[in-house]
């Protein structure tokens, strides 16, 4: 696979191995997902070049930036890329503008596609360009500091949890943005993160990593859907589901949705009939029943086919049902399993009782 | 009134403190950078030799440099070997001694600031297309400028202050090396007290106030006030 970033780095981290293997298709967003101290922010720097694995091998494309075989080498500064810490880490003594300018300058003029103009209306940051870092709040220094790496043309845009520095509002300021990113531009994007719910909203392809390997890869749906993978086991655990509205219900402020597998009503969605909505329904939020429960308050219950379980200690379980070909999950305990004689292959009723909007 | 002599002496020292502070500059930097940055095993024996001249007497220093500088000495003699013609007793041979003994007050506030600054700021540089030497130039000494003027300070106000290491290497030729504070001493010596009030009142002055307006260009920069 020509178009893609292919790595193979090996060198000690901590009590354990960083030995990755792997391929990033070079499109869309591609997050890196683990928890704390796996080793994916290590993996993120040594594709930067920031960090050098005594064993390493990195090309994208075809084009070679690290061969420990041959002794070659790209630093940094060479491999046209951009890059965005935790903290933000822009230059304290420079104005946004100058921040913001600081690649671009130094990119030859047959690099440069954006203009400043483009990116400060992108990110909304035109109050800002006059000021100094030390006077901008987490959220605008995490906006200047994407704009910054933007506007240094990258081939690969490199995020390194852009919002763990930042509390729950600033989050919420980000993130519009971060998916304005992801319709707007075509730069490619590799995106470290912990928290499956960003990741959910804004990654296409998903890398998980474990103790300083990949431990599986593949499109976000598909992995989401998983329940052999530790994803699973994440209180926010649940499957995609690409639909679109069909129907708007004004007197109770309800939207309708449909996909391959069935129809689903939500709370209003503001958007036109026709378009295409991504949603989530996490596990946690569905409850199975054997036979078509009476009246109840739930809005939306499908019948489905079990395809599989998988027991996850401390009594709880998680069950993969199937939706007229969509893959949905349910986490349930063991008692109920237990309770209900839950088997492959039953024909059961699940109930949701609620629905997150992902992109 | 000031003598003839007197202003030679102030001359000399005024020419000394300068070249002395722009190689103390041209070393120091990259040294402190180094000494900032550095792993290596040989970083605390380095800094060890410099600051050496903080605790020993001048004239251990300039006792050694004395011997060193002599026709048969270590750096005297490969100095008249390449056509030189002798630097104890000279004006190159203050220089030298300078340069070592006001080394330990540039390099350290230098090295101070690089320190300071966060590795990732420089990875952020480096990211954005900055060779390690568009870096330091754009980013490292922009950002280390409070220390960069402490260091100048005093290194130009250390050289002016400096007695016994002269006094050793450069003995007191009026004209060469005669400096101002040994012109003080001199004075007192003879009695002459009028002058040595005038030259040391000078001095006093105006370190005072090479001192005074650092500490406010320093206080009041911008980088200091913001992040607080």
């Amino acid at each position: 696979m020509s178009d893609a970033l292919s790595f193979r780095f090996r060198m000690p981290l901590g009590s354990f191995m960083l030995n990755t293997v792997g391929e990033i298709p070079i499109s869309g967003v591609t997050a890196l997902f683990g928890r704390s101290g796996c080793g994916k922010t290590s993996l993120l720097r040594c594709i930067a070049g920031l960090e050098q694995a005594g064993e390493a091998y990195l090309s994208l494309a075809g084009e070679c930036w690290h061969d420990s075989n041959k002794g070659f080498y790209l630093p940094p500064h060479k491999r046209t890329i951009g890059y965005v810490f935790q903290e933000g880490m822009l230059f304290p003594h420079l104005k946004v503008r100058d921040n913001l300018l600081f690649g671009y300058k130094r990119t030859p003029d047959n690099q440069r596609s954006g203009s400043l103009n483009q990116v400060v209306k992108l990110l909304d940051i035109s109050p800002l360009l006059e000021r100094f870092p030390a006077q901008l709040s987490g959220g605008e220094k995490q906006r200047v500091a994407i704009g910054r790496a933007l506007l240094n043309h990258p081939r690969l845009l490199l995020m390194d949890e852009p919002m763990a520095a930042l509390d729950r509002g600033h989050k919420k300021e980000i993130l519009p943005y971060l998916e304005r990113l992801h319709r707007e531009s075509n730069v490619p994007i590799i995106y470290v993160s912990h928290d499956l719910d960003e990741v959910a909203r804004i990654a296409d392809h998903l890398l998980l990593i474990e103790q300083g390997e990949v431990m599986a890869a593949g499109p976000l749906s598909d992995m989401l859907a998983r329940i052999d993978l530790p994803i699973a086991r994440n209180e926010e655990a649940g499957a995609l589901f690409d639909t679109h509205i069909i129907q708007h219900d004004e007197n109770f402020h309800l939207t309708r949705l449909k996909f391959s597998g069935g129809e689903l009503t939500v709370g209003w969605i503001d958007l036109p009939v026709g378009n295409q909505v991504r949603i989530r329904i996490h596990a946690k939020d569905v409850s199975l029943a054997l036979e078509p429960p009476g009246p109840t308050s739930i809005l939306n219950i499908l019948p489905a086919t079990v395809t599989e379980m998988e027991a996850h200690g401390r009594g709880r379980m998680i069950v993969k049902l199937d939706l007229g070909g969509v893959p949905l999950l349910a986490r349930i305990t063991q008692k109920s399993q237990a309770n209900l004689d839950l088997k492959p292959g039953m024909q059961i009723y699940a109930q949701i009782k609620s629905v997150a909007l992902s992109l | 009134m000031m003598g003839p002599d007197d202003l030679a002496a102030l001359w000399v020292t005024l020419r000394l403190a300068l070249v002395s502070t722009l190689l103390l500059l041209l070393m120091g930097i990259p040294l402190a950078w180094w000494l900032a940055r550095s792993t290596s095993r040989f970083r605390t024996l380095i800094e060890t030799l410099i600051a050496l001249p903080l605790v020993l007497p001048p004239t251990v220093l300039g006792f050694y440099l004395l011997i060193a500088l002599s026709p048969s000495g270590f750096i005297g003699g490969f100095w008249q070997a390449i056509g030189g013609n002798g630097l104890a007793f000279t004006f190159s041979g203050l220089v030298i001694g300078s340069v070592l003994y006001s080394m330990p007050f540039v390099v350290q506030p230098l090295q101070n600031a690089f320190a300071a600054i966060d590795r990732r700021t420089l990875e952020a540089a480096a990211t954005l297309r900055a060779s390690p030497l568009d870096c330091f130039f754009s980013v490292v000494l922009p950002l280390s400028r409070p220390g960069l003027i402490t260091a100048t300070t005093l290194g130009f106000a250390h050289t002016l202050g400096e007695f016994g290491v002269v006094l050793m290497i450069g003995g007191n030729i009026p004209g060469e090396t005669q400096v101002l504070s040994i012109a003080i001493y001199d004075h007192v010596e003879s009695l002459a007290y009028g002058q040595a009030h005038l030259l040391s009142a000078g001095l006093l002055l105006f370190s005072f106030l090479i001192l005074f307006l650092v500490y406010r260009m320093n206080g009041t920069h911008l980088l200091r006030k913001e992040s607080r």
